[in-house]
């Protein structure tokens, strides 16, 4: 056995300050480089958002061709943003060409199957009903859950999906659900799809929770939003 | 089981200490049999198996499949050429980390510039971009290859490896497209009544034309042996 250890050759140790500093020199070099890319491309990718963003407002909510972001402050008010001002958008109203209120555009986000999906809805005031969706962000499983955004059978649930508020004004009639694929019955259920149920559901669970919260607001200052344009232009 | 792989990969490639080195010709900065080698002979998907992941799951359309090969090549291109500028000044107890930092810096790189040439792409490739870190194709050239080269030498080892990776994507990507969508980079080319086969953009899909491209690699190779 003593003689096999001595046939293997010691390799020579490197001393842990030569390592350290090593990992070091290169951590330093690749967070420069990560630092320099990340801003040189800023404006760039920010600006590619916003386009994607403003396009989706207009995808999402039917013969909108203007829109003004709001804020919603501490009291439950929303407010408009004027040019240059920022802030927490909590929904984008959508004009036609007259100033006349389209509907408005909300993002909500929520729990998928592989990390949290970011979409952006459309809701028209008059007909009570989402009438546009569009996935903003979502990591789910390439063919099976990225099916929420691309299959036309699903994408068909939200041309007209009621969102009702009850009597009261402070909660949706119905709420919102996914059923089983070909199990929609009412207005207010999403066709789910077989093979991304539980990212379908997701949907169902996200659009559910922001109407509750969002549409009581929507409604109740719809006058509001809709003077907004003639404020600001 | 890693290290297996690794040093598995490249029994081809020797250490460029030799004396021959001396002189070194400018034909030497860039090798055209190390560029021939990963496109075709040692081809890292048709041949190596390697780089699965990607291969299976982003192929489902041919426009994923080049952006990713594309990506991956960057990756492997840069890091090659970092691992191989930095060779000496790595120590062998950290090689492996520190190659790992490098390609993640990479990749984290790639990811910001996907975003800033096509929200869309970004969008369509998802999470398989941040996935590129763990590939074992590019921690293989690294190991295997770029520690031991020159950085000519490792750039056209990772070109040819990058474009070899990126064609065996879009052979893979082109088949599953055609037959599971109908289409080849969104121009519809099948038939209004031609029933798309739904399994070829599944995973089950990437297994059974790998399968296919397999055996006709193979095929091709063993009728040239003989």
């Amino acid at each position: 056995m003593n003689k096999v250890h001595k046939d293997i050759p010691k390799q020579a140790q490197t001393s842990s300050s030569k390592m350290l500093l090593a990992m070091a020199g290169i951590g330093a070099v690749c967070a420069l480089l990560i630092a320099f890319v990340f801003e040189t491309t800023l404006p760039r990718r920010e600006s590619l958002k916003e386009e994607a963003l403003q396009q989706a407002i207009f995808k999402v909510v039917p013969n909108g061709k203007k829109s003004i972001a709001f804020v919603l402050n501490d009291e439950g008010i929303l407010a408009p943003l004027g040019d240059g001002e920022k802030g927490e958008v909590a929904l984008y109203a959508a004009y036609d060409d007259n100033g006349v209120l389209q509907g408005v555009a909300i993002e909500a986000t929520g729990q998928g199957y592989a990390d949290l999906i970011k979409v952006l809805y459309g809701y028209s005031l008059e007909r009570e009903a989402i009438v546009g969706h569009y996935v903003l962000e979502s990591k789910e499983t390439p063919g099976l859950g990225d099916r929420i955004e691309k299959d036309e059978r699903f994408l068909t649930n939200f041309k007209m999906l009621s969102a009702r508020l009850d009597a009261s004004g402070k909660q949706l009639l119905h709420p919102i659900v996914t059923v089983k694929e070909g199990r929609k019955q009412q207005t207010w259920e999403i066709d789910g799809m077989t093979g991304a149920t539980i990212s379908s559901r997701a949907i169902g669970d996200i659009l559910n929770k922001s109407c509750q919260q969002m549409l009581p607001l929507v409604q109740a200052q719809k006058e509001q939003i809709q003077n907004a344009y003639g404020n600001l232009n | 089981m890693l290290m297996e792989t690794l040093t598995k990969v490249a029994p081809k490639n020797t250490p460029d200490s030799s004396p021959k080195k001396k002189g070194r010709k400018p034909a030497d900065l860039l090798s055209n049999d190390e560029f021939i080698k990963g496109l075709w002979r040692e081809n890292p998907v048709f041949v190596q198996v390697l780089g699965m992941c990607p291969v299976l799951a982003v192929t489902n359309t041919a426009e994923n499949a080049l952006a990713m090969g594309l990506a991956t090549s960057f990756v492997l291109l840069m890091s090659n050429v970092l691992v191989s500028s930095l060779r000496n000044f790595i120590p062998k107890e950290v090689r492996i980390s520190s190659y790992i930092l490098i390609i993640a810096t990479f990749v984290t790189i790639i990811d910001y510039v996907i975003q800033s040439i096509s929200v869309e792409l970004h969008k369509s490739l998802g999470a398989f971009i941040s996935l590129i870190v763990v590939n074992c194709l590019i921690l293989s050239r690294a190991e295997a290859f770029a520690s031991k080269n020159t950085i000519g030498k490792s750039v056209s080892d990772a070109l040819g490896m990058g474009m070899g990776f990126t064609f065996a994507l879009l052979c893979l990507g082109v088949v599953r497209e055609l037959l599971g969508s109908g289409s080849i980079f969104g121009w519809q080319l099948m038939m209004d009544n031609f029933q798309t086969w739904i399994i070829m953009i599944l995973p089950a899909g990437g297994f059974f034309t790998l399968a296919l491209w397999l055996l006709l690699f193979n095929g091709l190779q063993l009728k040239k042996s003989k």
